[in-house]
């Protein structure tokens, strides 16, 4: 144990902790608290049963209430623990509540019902894990739809920005023409445009081109990234021109240039860029939202948008279905973060 | 023509659009002979052209056409949404949005609303970066130090940038609840609930709050990068001169980090006056009007509301555009002089 001790408290190169190391640590673990806190509370809740999660004050671990399965009853019923009047107690279940008075009966005596004061009893719980709320979210709530939408504008527009911008950083890269300076600022310039801004216009091109209410009205506007341009063009400058003029040599196409030669070497460029792609996508919201009005159509973000909006919110699917839509970022952010990280570092943007 | 597309992305037809999936990845293949033809028509000097065809194509047509459209809309009036169907109304729309007795009192305003999102979108602004700027270096001054699993309590703070915005809403929105764990919490220590999400003043701090716990990780990183660039010499010269930790942060750390934080709060500052989803699924813009922001304003005005006022809703983002446009050239300035940050500075907006 004092050895664990001195492994956690170990720094490099001096022997103890001074007063600053001990504030670190402390704002650390408070850090660790507040960013996953909220995360863990959502996973958590989302295994509740409905009654489970309208008791308040909540608990952490995921209870229910007792029910029990009474012959003569289809539904099961649940189990509450009441105070006779002889002072005894007994676990009896409920048939139905009328206003202060409620019908309860003894599971092992379904014969006899009891009229009980709700004042008397208390609900019996215990420790349930609420699975229903993701298995039957696909049955319900056309969830694999919103889930496939998601899935195949994620996916597609990912491919076609990586072709997309592979082949203009390429261009921007590779080539000396007259008026290069000019597209790679103009493509750079677009950065300082915000999507937000250009909303209205959008929308009229997106309805001239027919694309209103369809998948790849959200998809074309998407896959030209200055971003990915900038991002590629810069790792596409470290390769030597050497190895294209040895291809051309050899009487290399200039697609084959591109595709056999220079694309293989940018892998480590083209997969932070994929990684990118795939969760600016996956997260897009005001776009389709604009775009897209059928509920048919969906995304999952949109569909989480529209069932919290409505009055007779169901908690128990949305919460389920919000830690699905976060499991494919947190699985990216688990295995690949470093090049997450150094992407940003890198490039300053996200 | 538009019947037809919006059903074939109806997703009955999966299969369909399985097999169109598998025929994206083969596409590569597929314009090898395309692009040789093209070579041999057009030559080898006009392939970069080819090349940027794609991505100009659709820069144009989704980013340089519709800023133009942008000017035309702003400037006519209706509620049709083809250009050649809308009257040309001049500055109506911006006459109609600047229509007030008193800038300052925007209940004295013809749109009340669109000034209460100016400066509710200013108060935001100044507030959130503000805090989110020194929680970043707070925390990246904490990273920077010599600490055990960097990299572990690194992603820790990075971890909510990679949520969705809709989701980092829901999160909250069932903490704050009036059944919430919150409130939860506070009964449990003794203090009265509150009801969160009703009440004006704390859901405007709320909104703060939120937009920063899920964004200061990214803004963490970079100050950490700047951090990193500091030469290591430089403190190795105070602690000879055995100079206090607060000393050496505010005569060096903070001195030779400041070309560098002043890149992330004009960064910061572009992203805060675009504020938008997070905030629209948490509060719906309530309660009343008082987490109304600026693009909230231009979406209902122009998708939202029963009637579509395109002409007001441009124009309102033209005021968006001048905000950002003078943040923009802020920022080049700052980093134009100095020659600071490298390609940082490129990063300006940020999204794609």
């Amino acid at each position: 144990m004092p050895d664990t001790l001195r492994f956690l408290t170990r720094t490099s190169g001096r022997t103890r902790l001074d007063w600053t190391d001990w504030l670190s640590y402390t704002y650390l673990v408070l850090g660790l608290f507040l960013m996953f806190g909220p995360v863990l509370w959502i996973v958590m809740s989302s295994f509740k049963t409905q009654s489970g999660l309208s008791e308040f004050p909540p608990t952490f671990l995921p209870y229910g209430q007792r029910s029990v399965q009474v012959t003569g009853h289809e539904a099961r019923l649940p189990l509450y623990r009441v105070k006779m009047p002889d002072g005894s107690t007994r676990e009896l279940a409920e048939l139905r509540r009328i206003g202060l008075t409620a019908t309860m009966i003894d599971p092992a005596k379904p014969d006899e019902e009891i009229p009980v004061n709700i004042k008397d009893r208390e609900k019996t719980s215990e420790l349930r894990v609420a699975t229903e709320n993701y298995t039957e979210l696909f049955g319900k709530l056309s969830f694999g739809r919103y889930l496939w939408n998601s899935v195949f504008i994620t996916v597609v527009a990912t491919l076609i920005t990586l072709l997309f911008n592979s082949m203009a950083a390429f261009a921007l890269s590779k080539y000396k023409f007259r008026g290069q300076k000019t597209v790679f600022l103009l493509i750079i310039a677009t950065l300082m445009i915000p999507p937000t801004i250009i909303l209205v216009p959008n929308f009229l091109v997106i309805s001239n081109l027919g694309l209103l209410n369809s998948l790849w009205g959200v998809i074309w506007p998407a896959v030209a990234t200055p971003t990915g341009v900038f991002l590629l063009r810069q790792y596409m400058l470290t390769i030597p021109d050497e190895l294209l003029d040895a291809a051309r040599m050899d009487h290399a196409s200039e697609w084959q240039i591109y595709w056999r030669i220079v694309l293989p070497l940018t892998a480590p460029a083209l997969a932070v860029l994929a990684i990118f792609s795939v969760m600016w996508r996956w997260n897009d919201f005001l776009w389709p939202l604009i775009v897209l009005s059928r509920s048919e159509l969906f995304t999952l973000q949109l569909a989480l948008n529209a069932f919290q909006g409505e009055l007779q919110t169901e908690w128990n699917y949305l919460l389920a279905m919000t830690v699905i839509t976060i499991i494919p970022v947190t699985l990216v952010f688990a295995f690949l973060q470093k090049h997450i990280t150094t992407g940003i570092a890198s490039s300053g943007v996200k | 023509m538009s019947e037809s597309t919006q059903l074939d992305a109806v997703p009955p037809k999966a299969a369909r659009s399985g097999v169109l999936l598998t025929g994206l990845t083969a596409l590569p293949a597929l314009l090898e002979p395309l692009m040789r033809f093209a070579q041999r028509v057009l030559g080898t000097r006009r392939m970069p052209w080819v090349f940027l065809a794609p991505n100009l194509l659709i820069f144009g047509t989704f980013t340089f056409l519709p800023i133009i459209i942008n000017f035309y809309y702003a400037f006519t009036g209706g509620v049709k949404l083809f250009p050649s169907e809308r009257p040309f109304t001049g500055m109506e729309n911006m006459a109609t949005l600047f229509d007030c007795t008193d800038y300052f009192n925007p209940s004295t305003c013809r749109k009340d609303i669109f000034w209460q999102a100016v400066f509710n979108t200013a108060k935001f602004a100044v507030l959130q970066v503000g805090l989110m700027v020194l929680f970043s270096v707070i925390t990246a001054l904490v990273l920077n130090k010599k600490i055990i699993g960097r990299g572990f309590w690194r992603g820790v703070f990075f971890y909510p940038v990679l949520l969705s915005p809709v989701v980092v809403a829901l999160i909250w929105k069932w903490i704050l609840q009036s059944q919430g764990v919150l409130n939860g919490l506070l009964i449990g220590f003794g203090a009265a609930p509150t009801e969160w999400l009703t009440s004006a003043s704390w859901m405007f701090f709320w909104v703060i709050l939120v937009s920063i716990w899920a964004h200061m990780g990214f803004y963490t990183l970079i100050v950490l990068a700047g951090l990193q660039a500091i030469p290591k010499d430089l403190y190795d010269a105070a602690q000879m001169d055995s100079a206090s930790p607060w000393r050496v942060l505010r005569r060096i750390t903070l001195p030779l980090l400041m070309p560098n934080l002043l890149v992330v709060i004009v960064l910061a500052l572009i992203r805060a006056v675009q504020i938008f989803d997070e905030v629209f699924v948490l509060t719906g813009g309530g309660p009343g009007t008082a987490t109304t922001f600026l693009v909230q304003f231009i979406y209902q005005t122009g998708f939202a509301s029963e009637i579509h006022l395109y002409g007001l809703a441009a124009a309102a983002s033209l005021v968006l555009a001048g905000a950002l446009l003078v943040l923009t050239l802020l920022q080049l300035k700052i980093t134009g002089s100095g020659e600071a940050k490298d390609d940082r500075v490129k990063g300006a907006a940020g999204h794609a």
